[in-house]
């Protein structure tokens, strides 16, 4: 009932998906277990989210560090989710002006303030110091001129056009690139695959909270 | 030697203060350089070209705020490369913030262009699920999307009235800043519905994308804020991408700076050990 | 510029600010803004959940809408069975979920859980196979010498022969279940030369998303916030 039920279930809905490529038939059925997973992916969501005020609520109460900060945090859940859920999220919405004014200055400056530490970490730790990090460091580098305009316009019409930031770019990105990242993209999904298998023949249980 | 220590122990304000400039001093006074067309962007912008006038394309607003600033820009030329060859417009997104992005791109859009909801574009919202959504969709549309972002019953706008699942889609263009994003829809509109995608995305994932341009399961490519200019130049309507290119080249050309003050500093420190302020001899220097 | 529009523009660049300055050090501004981002993004998934997904997949094809009869309506006043009936199992796996907060019933979140990861596994299985596995396989598999009708193209040979040299180097590399010596160690050692290539490409790449991001909020700043105060107050 705990345990044997759920695997079954999990057997059940990857296998119906599977068998559906080979037995077209089964098309219906599967579409229909594919339109409940978009629900329940949903609630799972859902909880990620009250899970995440059920924390800041016990900061709260029990006086924890930052505890004000979780209040604010509390406040702008409830703000946000009741002015979509009243107002609708439809353009010229309340819903629609906070996500303009509030979620989105903030989301995009969180991540541009990783420009400063990404050019600090580049200062700091890109060293030529072995065969390795020197084509490391000699790839970013041209990638990184042979992506902007600035890269191709000093370069003179004497200049071996091989030799270019433009032109050596593209040749990395189109043989050294794919080469390593078609083999990271090959050894990944052979190990997708196999977890996959792993956990529709219930070998793998670890989603269930087991070892 | 003094200089070369300190040369490899800059304090890293002083660094942010420089990168800060170098972004700042560009955009107030642009330099106009020009943007090299790749053809990889190229690609897509012959796709769109090729498609007979009011042919369908998706557009997947896959992605939020925080890579707003390098894929909308791109979506924006797209979809003003859409409109001026007459394509209908099928908006969805399998991030949520996407599909709120998607209503501010598409109110630009109707300022600019003649656009009646329903019968030249429709902005279906988003949902939950990446690949089993794209999958869903391919047996029809209108069970994973009963009601567009307003709430509209979907199966009462004209447009997708003649759209009844992926297979009635002629080019879909993924905007994404990671998976559920363009993986998914290689994964699944490509490989499993032969669908023909081009993808746009942020600089970060980019080069992991290449794989797929070369074996052709993505048509093209628009990397990062340099994409969005390049497709924003093939448009021939510069716009906020091209732009920023010059804060772009400027900043570039500031950390490379840095990276070869840095490298000259450790080799000369190394050759002479002694003289370094202690630690290992090219042992990175201590962070302030 | 409308006073709402302005009113959001400046809330808009305080909170920039804010996060921006965390460059100094982590301070109680750059927590305000983090935490109230915290919470209004949370709040703005719940919504989002609730019209798209909840409303129009679930609450509608149960219980009706404006536009017709939902599947429990029909069955209980009209005794007609409807396929959209089913959908209640969606509703009650998704509900299950929701016992993580009961500790003694949280086996139950089980059930939700273990469809979605097994509809997910047999989605993955094929189409990482198909997409991600087969077809790279078969992108690798060109002529390593490109013969033209002028002779043999060399630039196209040279790309060809390097890719395949890359792909299969960087594999051996990833092959853990033979010690790395040998002719295998010398394979095993190009293909990482290869990785270390796609790495300094990725963080190319990534020093350039970075830094658009920061032209974008810096552009913010200056265009829409400063240029645009200004205007909205006759100064310019």
């Amino acid at each position: 009932m705990r345990r044997e039920i759920p695997m079954i279930v999990a057997f059940v809905a990857g296998v119906i998906i599977i068998l559906e490529f080979f037995v077209p038939a089964l098309t219906p059925v599967s579409s229909r277990i594919q339109n409940w997973y978009l629900v329940v992916v949903a609630f799972a969501i859902l909880v990620g989210a009250f899970n995440l005020l059920r924390l800041n609520y016990m900061k709260v109460r029990h006086r924890r560090t930052d505890w004000p900060f979780a209040i604010l945090l509390i406040v702008g859940f409830f703000t946000m989710a009741l002015a979509g859920l009243i107002g609708g999220i439809d353009e010229g919405t309340a819903f629609d002006w906070l996500f303009n004014y509030f979620v989105y200055p903030m989301s995009s400056t969180m991540f541009a303030l990783l420009a400063f530490f990404v050019a600090s970490a580049a200062y700091r730790a890109f060293r030529a110091r072995t065969v390795d990090s020197t084509l490391l460091l000699a790839a970013a580098f041209i990638v990184m001129l042979g992506q902007v305009p600035i890269g191709s316009i000093w370069v003179p019409s004497w200049w071996p056009f091989f030799l270019s930031p433009d032109w050596l770019k593209d040749r990395i990105m189109d043989i050294g690139n794919t080469a390593g990242q078609r083999a990271i993209l090959i050894g990944a999904s052979l190990g997708v695959v196999s977890t996959s298998l792993r956990i529709l023949l219930g070998i793998e249980r670890s989603y269930l909270g087991e070892e | 030697m003094k200089f070369v220590q300190w040369l490899a122990n800059i304090d890293r304000r002083i660094l942010f203060l420089l990168i800060a400039a170098s972004v700042i001093v560009p955009l107030l006074v642009p330099l106009g350089m020009p943007v090299k067309v790749t053809p990889q962007a190229e690609a897509i912008y012959e796709e769109v070209e090729a498609l007979p006038s009011g042919s369908t394309v998706l557009v997947a607003f896959d992605y939020d705020p925080a890579a707003a600033p390098e894929v909308h820009p791109m979506g924006l030329a797209f979809l003003r490369h859409c409109f001026n060859k007459k394509h209908k417009v099928v908006i969805m997104a399998l991030w949520p913030q996407g599909a709120q992005l998607a209503v501010s791109a598409m109110a630009e859009m109707t300022d600019e262009y003649d656009l009646e909801y329903g019968r030249d574009y429709v902005n279906l919202g988003y949902k939950a699920g990446g690949d089993i959504v794209i999958k869903s969709m391919g047996a029809s549309i209108a069970d994973v999307f009963p009601r567009d972002m307003a709430g509209r019953p979907t199966a009462s706008l004209p447009l997708m009235k003649k759209i009844s699942s992926l297979n009635d889609i002629d080019l879909i263009m993924a905007l994404s800043a990671g998976d559920p994003g363009i993986p998914a829809w290689v994964r699944v509109a490509n490989a499993l519905f032969q669908k023909k995608v081009a993808g746009g995305c942020t600089a970060v994932s980019a080069p992991q994308f290449f794989p797929y341009l070369q074996t052709g399961q993505l048509l093209g490519l628009l990397g990062g804020l340099k994409g969005a200019a390049e497709y924003e130049t093939l448009v021939e309507r510069p716009d906020a991408a091209t732009r920023r290119m010059d804060s772009q080249s400027i900043a570039h050309l500031v950390i490379i700076i840095f990276i070869i003050f840095a490298n000259i500093s450790y080799f000369i420190l190394r050759r002479r050990p002694e003289a370094s302020s202690g630690g290992a001899p090219g042992a990175p220097p201590p962070s302030p | 510029m409308d006073g709402l529009t302005l009113l959001g523009t400046w809330i808009a660049a305080i909170l920039t600010l804010c996060i921006l300055s965390f460059l100094y050090k982590d301070n109680p501004f750059y927590k305000f803004a983090e935490y109230l981002f915290v919470g209004i993004s949370a709040g703005f998934w719940v919504a989002y959940q609730y019209h798209n997904l909840l409303v129009p997949n679930l609450i509608e094809p149960l219980f009706g809408s404006a536009q017709g009869k939902g599947a429990l309506p029909l069955l209980l006043t009209e005794g007609q069975f409807d396929l959209r009936l089913l959908t209640i199992i969606a509703g009650l796996l998704g509900l299950t979920m929701l016992f993580r907060f009961i500790p003694k019933l949280a086996w139950v979140s089980r059930y939700g859980i273990a469809f979605s990861v097994g509809l997910g596994a047999g989605l993955f299985f094929v189409v990482f196979l198909q997409a991600n596995c087969l077809a790279q396989i078969k992108g690798t598999i060109i002529p390593p010498v490109v013969i033209t009708d002028g002779g043999v193209d060399v630039g196209s040979s040279l790309a060809n022969s390097l890719l395949i040299i890359g792909v299969v180097s960087a594999l051996i590399y990833f092959y853990f279940s033979k010690e790395h010596t040998g002719v295998l160690g010398g394979a095993a050692k190009l293909g990482i030369w290869f990785l270390m290539v796609s790495f300094g490409a990725a963080f190319g790449y990534t020093v350039m998303a970075r830094i658009s991001l920061l032209i974008g909020r810096m552009s913010f700043l200056i265009d829409d916030w400063i240029k645009g105060t200004l205007i909205a107050l006759g100064l310019i």
